[in-house]
């Protein structure tokens, strides 16, 4: 390293910095890219909803859908709470 | 049959338009019959950078609504043999590009027995540039060595990958990283990113490097793609690019730094 480089190199050159940015930024935006696939989650969720609704009575909020991410397949979770059994049935 | 490429980037005014007049000349130079197709509707240049301006008479959306038919409509290159341009139109709006009129127009191009079809791509990812690609069996996108840039172009490799013909059939249209406006004092003093960094990051097989030069600036100024000026070094790189494109092994050039400075020879480095 010649003593020139050697004083400019404390302080990081700004195409390192973009690197480094562009790495974080554009694996952060490929991860999400690939959530895309799963944009249909909360018409899935509508749609068991409405499928159970023929059978029990079901809140809104007792339907809960939900992905696990592992590193080789994503598990879809699939939540109801049915209402509580009351001793006139 | 007809090879699709699709000269696409995501951002704008990053040398697609340039590269596509370029890459299209020199395939017809090889002896390639050749058409390009300006998809940037409402905003054409093609034809100003092809130096045929004059010559436009009927354009895509002529031919895609009915108007004029594509021999009507495709300009004969006069100085290069087997190249074709096909303008954009510069009244209508994009609107009148339709999936079912491009595929038209891209099968009788192929009826008539072109080689390459080359698609000059507008910028952003709306539809001039989804139908741009849509039907491409290859991509060059074109980078250059800068932040926003590199960014939007794995975007367009996210939507290559998913919005194509080939990927709703399971295949894969062939990427080929094409980096241009390239400084290679630039990336010596540490201001822009190296051809090695954008690698990296984007991890697409690279087909050239196109050194910043002001004989592009010329070549547009005259209509005269800048292939055809053997003495620039961009008119070069983009010669060795088409020449890579066909299969043949080029080294890169223009990547190192031309003559070393006083402060560089003085202190080593
Ligand atoms: N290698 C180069 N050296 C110097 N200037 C260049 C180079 N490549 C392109 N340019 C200049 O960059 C500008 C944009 O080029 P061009 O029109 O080809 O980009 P584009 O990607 O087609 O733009 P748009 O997105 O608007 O269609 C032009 O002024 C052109 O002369
Ligand atoms: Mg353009």
């Amino acid at each position: 390293m010649g003593l020139f480089d050697y004083f400019r190199s404390q302080k990081p050159k700004s195409a390192q910095v973009a690197k480094e940015r562009l790495q974080i930024l554009i694996a952060h935006e490929r991860s999400a890219g690939r959530e895309k696939g799963l944009d249909f989650l909360p018409q899935l969720r509508s749609d068991i909803l409405e499928v159970i609704r023929r059978y029990v009575q079901v809140d809104d909020d007792q339907v809960n859908v939900q992905v696990e991410k592992g590193a080789d397949y994503d598990v879809l979770e699939l939540n109801i709470t049915l209402p509580e059994r009351t001793s006139a049935h | 049959m007809s090879r699709i490429v699709v000269v696409t980037s995501g951002k704008g005014g990053v040398g697609k338009t340039t590269t596509s007049a370029a890459f299209a000349t020199g395939l017809a130079q090889k002896g390639f019959k050749t058409a390009v197709i300006d998809f940037d509707v409402g905003l054409r240049n093609l034809d100003l950078i092809m130096g045929c301006e004059r010559r436009v008479v009927y354009d895509l959306i002529n031919v895609i609504s009915g108007e004029a038919n594509i021999h009507q409509a495709l300009i004969k290159d006069k100085r290069v043999e087997n190249l074709f341009i096909l303008p954009a139109s510069q009244t209508r709006d994009k609107d009148a590009l339709t999936q079912e009129g491009v595929e038209a127009v891209i099968n009788s191009l192929k009826e008539d027995g072109f080689d390459f079809i080359v698609c000059d791509s507008p910028a952003g990812i709306e539809r001039g540039a989804a139908l741009a690609m849509y039907f491409a069996d290859d991509a060059i996108i074109v980078t250059n060595p800068e932040v926003s840039s590199v960014r939007d172009s794995d975007r367009i490799l996210g939507l290559l990958q998913s919005r194509t013909r080939k990927a709703e059939r399971g295949e894969q249209v062939r990427e080929h990283l094409l980096i241009t406006r390239y400084s290679p004092n630039r990336v010596a003093s540490g201001d822009m990113l190296a051809m090695e960094d954008i690698l990296e990051i984007l991890a697409v097989p690279l087909i050239g490097v196109i050194p910043e030069s002001g004989s592009v600036l010329q070549a547009s100024n005259s209509g005269v793609p800048v292939i055809m000026d053997k003495n620039s070094t961009a008119g070069q790189a983009y010669d060795d690019f088409v020449k890579r494109f066909l299969g043949e092994t080029v080294p890169h050039r223009f990547l190192e730094v031309e003559k070393k400075g006083f402060f560089k020879r003085l202190f080593g480095g």
